[in-house]
């Protein structure tokens, strides 16, 4: 693991300890499967008239690192919307924490989603309020706690990821990797059982990446959370999972510990953990045969 | 032929449906109201984004159409002889129709373009999304208090737009083109009514000022979260604004004087 | 905090502002500083012809304004216009001899009600009725008059 060589000595550590889990799981996931947190049968789901989920089954273990990949475009972060009850599913069910979301009252899901924390990919901090009052935005929303107290709170989940000098900066003022460690240091701030990583890795310099690697694992491990990160990040995704679902085409396409899927043999799954440019996935956006757009300048 | 009345019939459905998201947000911002108001700090924030900040383009615009009001009207009355009626005339110009529909048209510009970008970039940076997911009602916690703060703020720019018209007015024709203060005053108190002018006015201005913060709201809400949607939806929002506000004023106006 | 504490400063004061402002349109440039229709007490009056008087025109005594016409309605019976004036509270000295006349203010001026108290020992009150009437003077009319007498000047 070469990455980890860039990283502070405890903190490699801390890895270490982090990819041991990492390595156990091969017969882990196989255990965790039976206690899964999030359960998703036969979902359904289309936008307009094209079909995102198609029948999609898996389980989010308790207590690991799961990552869901794929190709951009596949409603990755629209499965996170999905479970998280922002979006409905069209067919299908989806259970967290043995909690059906679609039948859910409103006030149960909000009840809910107080135990699930989410990272957006833009960070998605309220752009009129400090670092420190958006980290203690959900404390002073749904925790009733006295100042001196929540000041603690916010500057020891601040501290955690490296940003309690950063306290009094407007968000405006942050790096794009320092607001996604705030808004990580705010989706912890409840202290969920859950937490949903939309695109962490994207567009980030590699010593950001590597911190957020770095956060996402001794996060999961540290809290006992349950993490899912969302990516196409096939090297820091691999690196920090514990089980992966690949998707494409709305269907799963491999799902098993990083090792089992970097193993696989199927061709479309090898294309895409290697990165090549083209094969069962065509580089070309379905069209006609080039000649005939040239040769026909209307297009119709 | 039948494509276009298809279309037609597309747009028809989709203004309709539109329209109805819009009562349904304007139902969710109402039940805000509770539980803004044992937060009352967010609508004091609203009120100082769109009262205050408006407040300087609503006295400077006050005062200029005061005055111009002051000069035209004394161009035309003082050649009837009646150049003492200057303060009733810009009085009832301003109190009925300018302030409340001149103010109304700055809000839409100043303060609904900034509503509608704000909520759209706050969705197009999942800033709502990131509400939602900290289990806080966005339209509760955000819509709410701008709301409240548009319906509090008109009313009262709209009476300094007004008031500080009047003293253009004054200004212009008893201190330049020497009307005599005491029938500019004296003859604008016995003609202005304060039930049927004034207090039809800030009731004007009051619908306004909903139906502005109302449009601007939901047009930043329901905005597409790209640039070019909320830019789009920026302009929308003066449009709609201004014709909603143009138009709801010819009702109001027949409504209220025309019996 | 003195962020916050700015902003509430200046929302407080753009209230008061705007507060001011509705109290002058109220008391500088309406009637509001007048009797208010909720107020004071009603007389009626009927006159044979009331020309172009208007509800809310003036009434006045020795040329101050005491209240105004409250209402106009037309009476099918004696085919006289009626009109029903808001006096004052304070107003209430006023004789039931008192003459109620309309008048124009200036030659093309709005027309109002002018009374001119009568030496009655009794007042009148809510709900009276003013016997003594004078109409409006139609300029059409005025015009056709003089224009008879010369006339009748003429002819002689």
């Amino acid at each position: 693991m070469p990455s980890f060589s860039s990283h502070p000595k405890q903190r490699s550590d801390q890895m270490e300890s982090g990819s041991t889990a990492s390595r156990s799981s091969g017969d882990g996931s196989q255990r965790a499967a039976s206690e899964a947190l999030v359960r998703v049968r036969g979902l359904h789901f289309r936008r307009g008239e094209q079909r995102i989920f198609d029948g999609v089954d898996l389980d989010i273990p308790r207590g690991l690192v799961t990552a869901i990949m794929g190709p951009s475009g596949t409603g990755k972060t629209t499965l996170l919307k999905l479970i998280s009850g922002q979006l409905q599913a069209d067919a299908g069910e989806i259970e967290v924490d043995g909690q059906s979301i679609g039948s859910l009252s409103r006030s149960e899901l909000y009840a809910l989603r107080t135990r699930m924390g989410m990272l957006f990919q833009s960070g998605a901090l309220l752009t009129d309020l400090d670092v420190f009052e958006n980290v203690a935005f959900p404390l002073r929303e749904h925790a009733k706690l006295p100042e001196s107290v929540l000041r603690k709170l916010v500057l020891i989940k601040l501290e955690a990821v490296g940003l309690r000098g950063a306290a009094r900066l407007m968000p405006s003022e942050l790096s794009g990797g320092m607001a996604r460690r705030v808004a990580l240091a705010r989706a912890v701030a409840l202290d969920p059982t859950m937490i949903m990583y939309d695109e962490p890795f994207t567009g980030q310099d590699p010593i950001s990446m590597g911190t957020l690697t770095s956060l996402i694992r001794q996060l999961n491990d540290a809290s006992g959370l349950t993490s899912i990160v969302v990516s196409h990040d096939v090297s820091e995704t691999a690196e920090i999972a514990d089980h992966l679902y690949i998707i494409a085409n709305g269907q799963i396409m491999a799902s098993g510990s990083p090792r089992e899927v970097a193993a696989s043999d199927s061709a479309w799954v090898r294309q895409f953990m290697d990165g090549e440019p083209d094969g069962p996935v065509h580089y070309h956006y379905p069209a006609a045969p080039l000649e005939q757009d040239l040769l026909h300048s209307a297009v119709h | 032929m039948l494509d276009s009345i298809a279309s037609l019939g597309r747009a028809g459905l989709a203004a309709v449906a539109s329209l109805g998201r819009a009562h349904l947000l304007l139902i969710g911002i109402l039940g805000g109201l509770p539980s803004m108001l044992i937060r009352p700090r967010l609508l004091v924030a609203q009120v100082y984004n769109l009262g205050v900040l408006s407040l300087l383009i609503i006295l400077v615009s006050g005062l200029f159409v005061g005055m111009v009001l002051g000069l035209q009207g004394h161009y035309v009355l003082s050649q009837f002889g009646a150049a003492e009626s200057l303060g009733v005339m810009v009085a009832a110009s301003l109190v009925r129709e300018l302030g409340p529909v001149v103010t109304a048209l700055l809000f839409a510009g100043r303060a609904g373009s900034a509503l509608t970008a704000e909520i759209g970039l706050m969705k197009a940076t999942e800033q709502l999304s990131g509400l939602e997911m900290m289990a806080v009602d966005p339209v509760k916690r955000v819509l709410t208090p701008r709301f409240f703060g548009g319906l509090i703020s008109m009313p009262l720019l709209a009476a300094l737009f007004s008031a500080v018209g009047v003293i253009g007015g004054w200004f212009v024709g008893v201190g330049l083109l020497g009307v005599d203060d005491g029938a500019f005053w004296g003859q604008m108190q016995s003609k202005i009514d304060f039930n049927e002018d004034v207090l039809n006015g800030v009731i004007k201005s009051l619908i306004f000022g909903l139906v502005v913060t109302w449009i601007a709201l939901f047009e930043g809400y329901d905005t597409s979260p790209t640039s070019t949607g909320v830019s789009r939806a920026t302009t929308r929002t003066v449009v709609h604004a201004a014709l909603a506000v143009l138009g709801l004023d010819f009702v109001l106006t027949a409504l209220m004087f025309g019996g | 905090m003195a962020r916050i504490r700015l902003t509430e400063i200046l929302v407080g004061a753009f209230m008061v502002l705007g507060f001011v402002a509705l109290f002058f349109l109220a008391m500088r440039v309406s009637n509001l500083s007048l009797a208010t229709a909720e107020d004071g007490y009603s007389l009626t009056a009927k006159f044979d012809n009331i020309g172009s008087l208007r509800v809310r025109a003036p009434v006045t005594m020795a040329g101050v304004r005491v209240g105004r016409v409250a209402a106009i309605g037309f009476d099918q019976e004696t085919y006289q216009a009626v009109v029903t004036l808001r006096i004052a509270e304070q107003y209430d000295q006023i004789p039931t001899d008192t003459f109620a006349n309309i008048f124009t203010a200036g030659l093309l001026g709005e027309q109002y009600i002018g009374l001119d108290p009568g030496a009655s020992p009794d007042m009148l009150s809510n709900g009276d009725r003013i016997e003594f009437t004078q109409s409006a003077l139609v300029l059409e009319q005025m015009i056709g008059q003089f224009l008879l007498s010369k006339a009748e000047e003429g002819g002689k």
